[in-house]
């Protein structure tokens, strides 16, 4: 074993030997201790951890001339042109449109505002802000029409919480495993900080109606998208969204106004909104009957199925993200729950035999994405990735066997842009040949 | 500024909080009629409140249906097409294919048809049918899955009415059951 440890505080280093099968390192190890990895694994397969020697530096062009004027809204470097969304509907035929978040090329937690997910179903709504009406209607005692101007009248909070769609990682609802990257398979959940007027000091405003129990959020866009929720959800931390990440929401996220409803299932965020009704009982809208609605194996279907369950997955290595050879990873991918926050997240490198716990990163925040991070010392071997999240309210993300019992085997393989399964949040397993190449398998 | 001077705008502060604070909390909605607000209150319950005036058949549908170049989505008589068929739909409970969720089969209630017509239909135009053409298609579409007959009035009346074939197939999961 030629893995030397170094602390500066003289202390004991946690140890380097794998705490699970495959080569998972204590997520400590290499967390600011100044460690040095050199040398080989002595693995039989060429393992050398140090590459050869770097050529000599000189300067770039960079170096050596002016750069360009600083652009008034700075835009990513050229050289990151293929951080992008893939787009369902990039020329807008009459259907809905799916823009997924690339998670293999991001890192952290917060998704920048171009990159958001979006599900929109008459495009990116262009809403004149001045124009723009929010109403507060039904079971009030005095209905209320709120200007953009008004809203920014009232004290406001700022809320970290990430946004899923009911239908992210449908892909995985399917008997053969689907080849596609993280952000076809989750790129259906995004998370911001939103700031925004809870949603309580306006109904405290307008003055509910004891019969009230339930509200419809409507959006201004062009089916006028309407959702039902229980009007404890109002009371609990529904806020109305004016910003995402510092500044004015984006267009294709519900410029000028939109709902949020953390961990609620992301179609309920109503974006655009205009209207919110409170009413005696749900209006049974075509987004909570036919959409959003959750076929049994017995031919029932789950109906107002709220909370977006516990779930990880693996970023880094994923599909597309190729290892460069044996010795040392850091293993990272993104863990969230609607139920609160995340507890742990453990990973295994031999496909769920055995476990080790992943770091959380700082801050943990109840429903808003959590990075977790361990160190991994790949042997060259093929090895099954999988991570498995739990929250707060002691759920634990299923494997997808147990996942499948509850909803029932797939029926077919579909396509990856499918919506066959809605809240799907079995684990994810990538498996690593070889060759070091990852791709999406069962395990 | 005096030690004076600070104190003067502290202690005006403190009574400007005061202030604040026994008045009410912030208002600034603008109150609204139920008339000024009714061309946003489009919504439909299940029992039919909200429905507005007005009735079709489904041969008065059929016409809207060829007039409005709905078959371009959904194909001629509802047989599918681009945004899916509005006719058909098998079991639900299949075990060798997934399942469809379509109107016939799956759409718990009528007064959905009407109300998603209405507000998102048609694609490029929504919000330009009248209320009797609204009617009419979800006659011709209810009639085109047999739930109706062909010669059925759709109206506030008769709409929340129809009882649709999988209208107990849904079981509630909020508040969350275990």
């Amino acid at each position: 074993m030629s893995i030397r440890k170094r602390r500066k505080d003289g202390s004991a280093s946690p140890p380097l030997d794998p705490v699970a099968a495959n080569g998972l390192l204590d997520r400590r190890a290499l967390l600011g201790r100044g460690i040095v990895i050199a040398g080989a694994v002595t693995t039989g397969a060429s393992t050398a951890l140090t590459s050869a020697a770097a050529e000599p530096l000189t300067n770039g062009p960079w170096s050596l001339a002016p750069g360009v004027p600083i652009p008034p809204y700075g835009q990513p470097s050229k050289f990151e042109q293929k951080v992008v969304r893939t787009l369902s509907n990039p020329k807008l035929e009459p259907r809905g449109s799916a823009a997924r978040t690339p998670h293999h090329l991001l890192n952290g937690t917060i998704t920048p505002n171009g990159l958001h997910f979006v599900i929109a179903r008459g495009g990116e709504t262009e809403i004149d802000p001045d124009k723009h009406r929010l109403a507060i209607h039904g079971l009030v005692k005095q209905p209320m029409v709120y200007t953009l101007d008004a809203l920014h009248r009232y004290p406001m909070v700022s809320r970290i919480w990430f946004v899923e769609c009911g239908g992210n990682s449908a892909p995985l609802y399917s008997k053969e495993p689907i080849q596609a990257n993280v952000q076809a398979l989750h790129g259906l959940c995004s998370c911001a900080e939103w700031t925004g007027v809870m949603l309580t000091t306006l109904l405290e405003e307008v003055g509910v109606d004891p019969k009230a129990k339930w509200f419809i959020a409507e959006g201004a866009d062009l089916p006028t998208m309407n959702r039902s929720i229980p009007l404890a959800k109002a009371m609990d931390d529904a806020m109305i969204a004016l910003y995402q990440n510092g500044e004015r929401l984006n267009p294709a996220n519900g410029y000028p106004m939109r709902l949020l409803l953390p961990g609620y299932e992301g179609n309920m965020n109503v974006k655009w909104l205009r209207r919110i009704k409170l009413v005696e009982s749900p209006v049974m809208a075509i987004n909570e009957t036919k959409q959003y609605t959750i076929l049994r194996p017995d031919g029932k279907a789950w109906q107002f199925f709220f909370p977006q369950e516990v779930k990880s997955f693996i970023t880094h290595p994923s599909p597309g993200l190729n290892m460069k050879g044996p010795g040392f990873y850091e293993i990272s991918g993104i863990s969230f729950s609607g139920n609160g926050r995340i507890s742990k997240v453990e990973v295994s490198a031999d496909g769920g035999k055995s476990w080790a716990q992943a770091a959380l990163q700082a801050p943990v925040l109840s429903k808003a994405f959590t990075r977790f991070r361990i160190p991994w010392n790949w042997d060259g071997r093929t090895a099954i990735l999988q991570s498995r999240a739990m929250d707060e309210a002691g759920n634990v993300q299923p494997t997808r066997e147990a996942f499948i019992a509850e909803r029932g085997p797939p029926r077919g393989t579909p396509n990856v842009a499918a919506f066959t399964m809605e809240h799907c949040n079995a684990i994810t397993s990538w498996g690593i040949n070889d060759k070091g190449e990852v791709s999406h398998v069962y395990a | 500024m005096s030690m004076r001077e600070m104190l003067a705008l502290a202690t005006g502060l403190a009574l400007g909080l005061s202030v604040a604070d026994a008045a009410d909390a912030p208002r600034f909605g603008q109150p609204i009629t139920p008339a000024d607000l009714a061309p946003w209150d489009i919504s439909i319950a299940p029992d039919g409140a909200g429905l507005p005036p007005g009735s079709g058949t489904s041969a008065q549908g059929a016409k809207v249906y060829a007039e409005r170049g709905c078959a371009l989505c959904h194909g001629e008589k509802g047989s599918g097409g681009p945004s899916g068929p509005l006719v058909g739909g098998g079991p639900l409970n299949s075990t060798d294919r997934d399942p469809v969720k379509l109107i016939g089969n799956y759409w718990p209630y009528a007064t959905t048809i009407f109300d998603y017509t209405r507000r998102a239909m048609p694609w490029q135009q929504p919000k330009t049918l009248t209320d009797d053409e609204v009617y009419a298609l979800t006659a011709y579409i209810l009639a085109l899955n047999k739930i109706i007959g062909e010669n059925d009035v759709i109206n506030a009346e008769t709409l929340p009415k129809v009882k649709m074939p999988n209208r107990d197939g849904f079981i509630s999961k909020y508040p969350d059951k275990h």
